[in-house]
């Protein structure tokens, strides 16, 4: 991994494994009809199987395994054969106090996830399973020990869900935020999930400890539950590295815990030890057959999965001549399939990529590849300045059309080199001190002289003067 | 009059649904007092759905097959709007929104459901003693059990309550019953029938079954019943066998195997006079042409102390969701665990705290292996076993039930004596094959030897064959 994260605590190396629960944008649950549809009416979205009735039975929804093989090819993993378990704990607001998860052979095993600047992380599995109910507890500070009564809301229970185990090849909250965004873009590019956080529809467990820089070994871990957004993730993982560096510098050992994330206080509170934890006595659950996909239709599904974020990134790289990083945001906001018909149209690719990532950042609107491929070649041809291009971009978004009519209409026409050049001395003329300055100055002081002159260029040509043939201008008077 | 020529004299118009039921009602209110097979007797719904064969009749339609027949259903079967208890304190208040698949089954062939009957809580049991609503008694003499779990239903149609009845079986709770109230009772393929709707007490093993008073009875029931069910995903796809149009084809060139095993020669504890029906048994089989020799199915010996390792286990799981918060039994308490603690402690009876003691303890972590593990293993063996046997033997032959009735209370106080007399019965449901007890004379006692007939998997039809052969062969039964 690159040695380049930046440390929490100086001297002391952050080292995080992400488990990502995302909700599987099926119609109907994970073992019935009723409807996977957020929000509603409490215990609206319910039926016999999906509260647990005695005598209900499972029903494993195709589209669910469907939506999870994506879910692994996208992640590079082995699609395999799998069981579904029960994992067996008593709790009010999971209708069978069991869940139907997979244990021992889960449906994705080993893959990778690749962030932005290449990096690989590893995924360890992507299983299969259902969610659970939510409680609200009443009173009390909404804590169930303190609750005065707790309701329970099942719309949301056998709900599929992914389970997606990443390897502890993240270090700090940079790449721990890359990774979940990275996940994020992939679960909805696939249309596995909606992955909104803030609904619960994707949800981040973290598991961190901390190590001597330059050591191997890896610290005891804790796993920090109810996280509920980037923010908090970057926020939970700050606060339990230094957690964990303090205890460990005051020459305690660190105990593995589950600990909970509370926002407002910016703290992770203990939940429980190893010790404590539960013993889910998983057995293989007997109402449902092992998922075994053919071949066949693992194929079907690779065939039919659209470009993925880390394809169309090295794709536009390749096009536009550039590093893969300096194509996220393009790829991000879903505009390489722009980027890449303008670039195919001979326009050059780094103004593409330049009016895309700072001028395009509210949407496109009436844009097309060719208005856009013309627009540049008028950028590039020196027919206009890149302020008039911007402003005749703003122009093909709004209202489409032809760029050099635009242009046109507006009174953008090429200056004469001529005028351009008497109005550059004139302006040299009546700021002769700045002009000694920009002479007689270090490089920092010409390159801040330089900026003044043009920017006083610019307010007598109303913008209309072309930048670098300005400052062209200046270099060749202030050398001679 | 059997099932069959009731179903054709309400098709053909000769006799009335409503007659029928009356009938069958007035047998009810003679000896139910007595005999207790019911938890509930829905005469009023009856009455109702009598009235409807009858008008569906007269209106020149085709009720089904099962026109007019009274049938009684175990009351762990769910009925939408009529409590389903399983003879369980837990299920207090509880009314299934849904019906089970069988209910259905039932109601479509024109079969008119009289009652839910009594059962060993949760089906666990050999003698409906566990039962939280009081013992059901031998309609052949009333000092004695029925049997059990399906000790109601078997009791029903020995009495003449009904000539046909829905039991469940996951170690022998419709074989050993019929046993020992001299009717025929079968246990059919896992699979063949659906257990969408039937209270899950271990679900590898359980399996909705007929009692019938004849052979050609029970194959016309399961007709009815058999079939796949996408609500169950154990179920089998393929179209279920005709049974009715084999039942006179005899055994003719059959090899017929007696499992040494379970038929006095190694497990201790067959009683003398069962031993000598079964030799009875065989020598009727030979009569008619089959062939038949003693063989060895060696691991059959380790069938119970398996299944009383995987059952519970099943069932520690499915009996989980009994916690007081969505239905049935509440006793409330400070905190939602406490509630549960005293809701399950309330709710169970003794037999049934016990297994789920036993299964929570064999899926431990730490014990798994030593216990789940290795019993799955010994299933495996018993799956090869009979694998072996049945490429030697068309079907196996053993006792049904190592002895005739038991009285009352003589086996309560020790269940491994209890647990005992699943002995034979056990081997079919951990190799998922189907077998049945037909009656065959009667013990020293004058009470009712049953001989088991098995077959493999989805060997129904051979299994009939044979099983109509030792009726037509039966030496009298004891009379109700």
């Amino acid at each position: 991994m690159s040695g380049t994260a930046p440390e929490i605590v100086p001297g002391w190396e952050t080292v995080i494994g992400l488990e990502v629960h995302a909700e599987l944008a099926t119609v109907t649950k994970m073992f019935s009809g009723a409807p996977n549809r957020f929000g509603g009416e409490p215990n609206t979205n319910i039926d016999p199987v999906s509260l647990g009735l005695p005598g209900t039975l499972p029903v494993l929804n195709v589209r669910a395994v469907e939506l999870a093989i994506r879910v692994g090819l996208a992640l590079n993993c082995t699609v395999q054969r799998s069981v579904f378990a029960r994992k067996n704990y008593f709790y009010p607001d999971m209708p069978k106090d069991f869940q139907i998860s997979q244990f021992d052979l889960p449906i994705n095993g080993e893959g990778w996830l690749e962030l932005a600047d290449g990096r690989r992380i590893g995924i360890e599995r992507a299983h299969l399973e259902e969610d659970t109910g939510k409680s609200t507890h009443v009173g009390g500070g909404g804590r169930i020990h303190e609750a005065g009564y707790s309701l329970v809301d099942y719309n949301r229970a056998g709900v599929p869900l992914i389970e997606i185990v990443g390897r502890p090849d993240l270090r700090g909250t940079e790449d721990a935020r890359a990774y979940v965004s990275e996940l994020r873009s992939i679960l909805v590019a696939i249309g596995a999930s909606d992955g909104k956080m803030e609904e619960g529809s994707m949800r981040v467990d973290c598991n961190v400890s901390v190590r001597p820089v330059g050591q191997v070994e890896l610290g005891t871990r804790c796993e920090v539950k109810n996280i509920n957004s980037l923010r908090s993730l970057g926020r939970a993982i700050e606060y339990e590295s230094r957690r964990q560096v303090d205890l460990l510098t005051a020459g305690e050992r660190i105990e593995q815990q589950t600990r909970h994330w509370n926002e407002d206080e910016g703290r992770t509170h203990k939940l429980r030890s190893k010790e404590e934890a539960f013993d889910y006595r998983y057995f293989p659950e007997p109402d449902l057959m092992p998922v075994e996909p053919s071949e066949e239709w693992i194929a079907e599904i690779r065939a039919a999965l659209p470009l993925l974020p880390r394809e169309r990134r090295h794709r536009l790289a390749e096009a536009a001549g550039v590093e893969t990083s300096a194509t996220s945001l393009t790829v991000d906001r879903g505009l390489d399939d722009l980027a890449m018909a303008t670039i195919h149209l001979g326009a050059d690719a780094g103004r593409v990529l330049v009016h895309l990532e700072n001028n395009l950042a509210d949407g496109v609107g009436l844009l097309t590849a060719e208005s856009f491929a013309a627009l540049i070649a008028l950028e590039t041809g020196g027919d206009l300045t890149a302020t008039q291009a911007k402003t005749v971009l703003a122009s093909l978004v709004a209202e489409g059309g032809d760029p050099a009519a635009i242009a046109s209409a507006k009174g953008f026409e090429a200056m004469d080199s001529g005028e351009l050049e008497a109005i550059v001395d004139r302006i040299i003329a009546e700021h002769p001190d700045d002009w000694a300055a920009l002479i007689a100055g270090d490089d920092k002081e010409r390159k801040k002289k330089s900026g003044f002159f043009v920017g006083e260029v610019m307010k007598a040509t109303r913008g209309q003067a072309d930048g670098r043939a300005v400052n062209e201008l200046l270099a060749r008077r202030s050398a001679v | 009059m059997s099932a069959r020529h009731l179903a054709e004299a309400v098709r053909s118009g000769a006799r009335s649904a409503r007659s029928v039921l009356d009938e069958h009602l007035d047998a009810i209110s003679a000896r139910e007092p007595e005999i207790h097979a019911f938890n509930v007797v829905l005469t009023e719904e009856a009455r109702a759905a009598a009235d409807e064969i009858d008008r569906r009749v007269a209106a020149g339609e085709d009720p089904g097959p099962l026109a007019g027949v009274p049938v009684a259903v175990k009351d762990n079967m769910c009925t939408r709007g009529i409590p389903t208890t399983c003879s369980s304190r837990i299920l207090e208040g509880w009314i299934p929104p849904y019906d089970a698949t069988v209910v259905e089954r039932l109601a479509a062939a024109g079969a008119v459901m009289v009652g839910k009957t009594n059962l060993d809580e949760f089906a666990m049991g050999s003698s409906t003693e566990n039962s939280a609503f009081g013992v059901t008694r031998n309609p052949l003499d009333t000092t004695k059990v029925p049997g059990g779990s399906s000790g109601g239903s078997a009791a029903a149609v020995a009495a003449g309550f009904v000539p046909l009845s829905l039991g469940s079986d996951t170690g022998g709770s419709i074989r050993q019953p019929a046993a020992l109230c001299g009717v025929v009772g079968v246990k059919p393929t896992y699979g063949a029938v659906s257990r969408y709707g039937l209270v899950a007490f271990a679900s590898s093993l359980d399996q909705i079954g007929p009692f019938a008073r004849t052979v050609s009875d029970a194959a016309l029931l399961l007709e009815v019943i058999s079939g796949h069910d996408p609500l169950d995903s154990t179920s089998i796809p393929e179209a279920p066998a005709d049974l009715t149009s084999v039942l006179d084809r005899g055994v003719e060139g059959m090899r017929i195997g007696i499992i040494e095993e379970l038929s006095g020669d190694v497990l201790e504890g067959i009683a003398g006079d069962v031993r000598a029906r079964l030799g009875e048994a065989a020598a009727a089989l030979e009569a008619a042409g089959a062939t038949v020799e003693t063989t060895s199915v060696p691991s059959t010996v380790y069938g119970l102390s398996a299944y009383y390792v995987i059952a519970p286990a099943e069932a520690s799981s499915n009996l989980a969701r009994y916690d007081g918060v969505r239905f049935g039994l509440r006793v409330d308490a400070a905190t939602s665990g406490e509630m549960h603690t005293a809701t399950r402690t309330a709710g169970f009876g003794d037999e049934v705290k016990r297994r789920i003691m036993l299964g929570t303890y064999a899926l431990s972590a730490g014990y798994y292996d030593a216990y789940y593990g290795k019993s799955q293993k010994v299933r495996t063996l018993i799956v090869d076993d009979f694998a072996r046997a049945y490429g030697r033997y068309d079907l196996l032959l053993s006792p049904t039930s190592p002895t005739t009735a038991f009285s009352l209370g003589e086996k309560t106080a020790d269940p491994m004596t209890m647990y005992l007399t699943d002995v034979c019965t056990i081997p079919s449901n951990l190799a998922g094959h189907p077998s049945m007890s037909v009656p065959f004379g009667v013990g020293d006692d004058g009470m009712p030897v049953g001989v088991q007939v098995l077959a493999p998997a989805m060997g129904e039809p051979a299994m009939f064959r044979a099983a109509a052969v030792l009726e037509a062969a039966a030496p009298p039964g004891a009379a109700a």
